[in-house]
């Protein structure tokens, strides 16, 4: 550990400020210096599209730590500053003011950005939903608008259909994909997820792209493949995300779909990645893969933290996801290859109460609990027998 | 080590179960923490502070 004077940490958010964190809790007392482009505090990301959309909660409650933590903690922020290179040769992070920051370890925290429409997203009227201000804005609009459109249908779009639902709106949810949610959880699953949109009155109009965005200056609809158009005040584009790696393009830090890590997270040596934009070998599965979900943020910048202070141990978590919409919690643990078969182990889809098994090439390789969050635990457990 | 919980913040993840079953379980309908134990012992601090930083809704507060 002598050697290891300063840890930059770039990306203020859940994995940046848990690896921050852990480095104190391990007993490291030399520099941590925390950079992140956004200005707020660093807070949580999942209430945005549930509690702050529904304004069921202060914006401010969704922050992580207040300042006298911070301080207590010894960590050095610096908000509203991004990360503009890399020099892992003289080992310098260069950023945004001009400065150059040295260190001894890096960390990579900077997560995904959302990913655009190719056209008609200047509209206004049209959102996205990372941030804070982004959930701000979105709700702002939300509160004058009727009808909303939501295009893409994996979590957080039918997280904010469902939000937006229950604040009284007209809602149809878009999805090239024929049921929501399926590319996370499969088709079945999905056509349940999808029933209970419908049930609750969401237009749900899967199995059909997009064609283009009415308007001019304000988005007023949107018209699909099919030739349909749906009116909209307000459209929230949920397509996915990409990870916010622009800055680190010729750094010779490898690359492909997030930041290339070893079993340990390190991408080379002295440089380590956690969270959202992290892509690691999971040398238990035995594939490369990165993880967008809060649990694995914690987890992996947890580890990374351990594997800079002491013996490096590969980091080989059972990932963990939840999403809320309207009365359903939906928790999973494990991996849902796309051509993984779904079996209902407990309950019933018609209660909408119910553990599900994934199983692939013959093995149980996920468990997924709809309202059944002991029965889903102790399914966990199957989980890790093999 | 003193424990206190913010039931309203928890998202159900049972985390804190799987790292300190004796001094945190969940409810039965919704998931949601339910405190065994407020002032655990010696031997639970190590977990119940593993439980504190990975609860993902950061729920689990701890006065030492
Ligand atoms: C609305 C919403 C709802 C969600 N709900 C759930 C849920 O219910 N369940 C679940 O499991 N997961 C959910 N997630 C996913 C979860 O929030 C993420 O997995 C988690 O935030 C990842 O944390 P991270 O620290 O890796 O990245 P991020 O939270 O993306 O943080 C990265 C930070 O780095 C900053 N940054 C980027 N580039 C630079 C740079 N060059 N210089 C400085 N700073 C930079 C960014 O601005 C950002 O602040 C949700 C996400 C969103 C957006
Ligand atoms: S880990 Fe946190 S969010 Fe999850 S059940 Fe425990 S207290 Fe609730």
């Amino acid at each position: 550990m002598s050697d290891i004077n300063r840890v930059v940490v770039v990306g203020a958010s859940a994995a940046g400020l848990t690896t921050a964190e852990t480095l104190r809790r391990e007993g490291f007392d030399g520099l941590v210096t925390l950079i992140g482009d956004e200005l707020h505090l660093p807070y949580d990301r999942p209430p945005l599209s549930k509690q702050v959309l529904l304004g069921t909660w202060e914006p401010e409650r969704t922050s992580f730590r207040d300042d006298a933590t911070y301080q207590r903690l010894e960590i050095g922020l610096r908000l509203g500053v991004a990360a503009t290179g890399v020099d892992t040769g003289a080992r310098t992070v260069a950023l945004s003011t001009g400065d150059r920051v040295p260190y001894d370890r890096l960390v990579i925290a900077t997560g995904v950005r959302p990913a655009e429409l190719r056209a008609g997203h200047e509209l206004a009227g049209v959102h996205v939903m990372r941030t804070l201000d982004d959930a701000l804005a979105l709700q702002a609009g939300l509160a004058r608008a009727t009808s909303v459109v939501v295009v893409g249908a994996g979590f957080l779009g039918s997280e904010a259909a469902a939000a937006a639902r229950t604040l009284g709106k007209d809602v149809a949810l878009v999805d090239m994909a024929p049921v929501p949610m399926s590319r996370q959880f499969g088709d079945e699953l999905g056509g349940w997820i999808g029933d209970l949109h419908r049930d609750n009155g969401v237009d749900v109009r899967t199995g059909v792209g997009v064609a283009r965005l009415l308007g001019e200056g304000a988005v007023t609809g949107v018209e699909l493949a099919d030739g349909s158009v749906l009116a909209a005040d307000v459209v929230l584009v949920a397509i996915g995300s990409v990870p916010a790696t622009d800055w680190l393009v010729g750094s010779g830090i490898p690359l492909d779909d997030g930041v290339l890590c070893d079993d340990m997270c390190e991408a080379v040596p002295g440089v380590y990645a956690a969270g959202d934009v992290a892509r690691w070998h999971h040398r238990r599965f035995g594939v490369r893969m990165r993880v967008e979900h809060r649990m694995n943020a914690t987890e992996q910048a947890m580890a990374v933290a351990k594997n800079i202070l002491g013996e490096p141990k590969p980091f080989t978590p059972v990932p963990y996801f939840w999403t809320d919409q309207f009365d359903a919690r939906i928790q999973a643990y494990g991996m849902f290859p796309p051509d993984a078969k779904m079996t209902v182990a407990q309950g019933d889809p018609a209660d909408r109460k119910l553990v599900a098994h994934y199983h692939h090439e013959g093995a149980l390789v996920g468990v997924l609990g709809w309202n059944m969050p002991r029965e889903l635990r102790a399914a966990r457990a199957l989980l890790l027998e093999d | 080590m003193r424990v206190s919980i913010d039931e309203d913040g928890c998202v159900g993840a049972g985390q804190c179960v799987l790292a300190a079953p004796d001094v945190f379980d969940q409810r039965d309908e919704d998931g949601i923490v339910v405190l065994l134990d407020k002032e655990p012992g010696e031997h639970l601090h190590e977990a119940t502070r593993e439980a504190a930083l990975l609860c993902p809704a950061l729920v689990i507060h701890l006065a030492e």
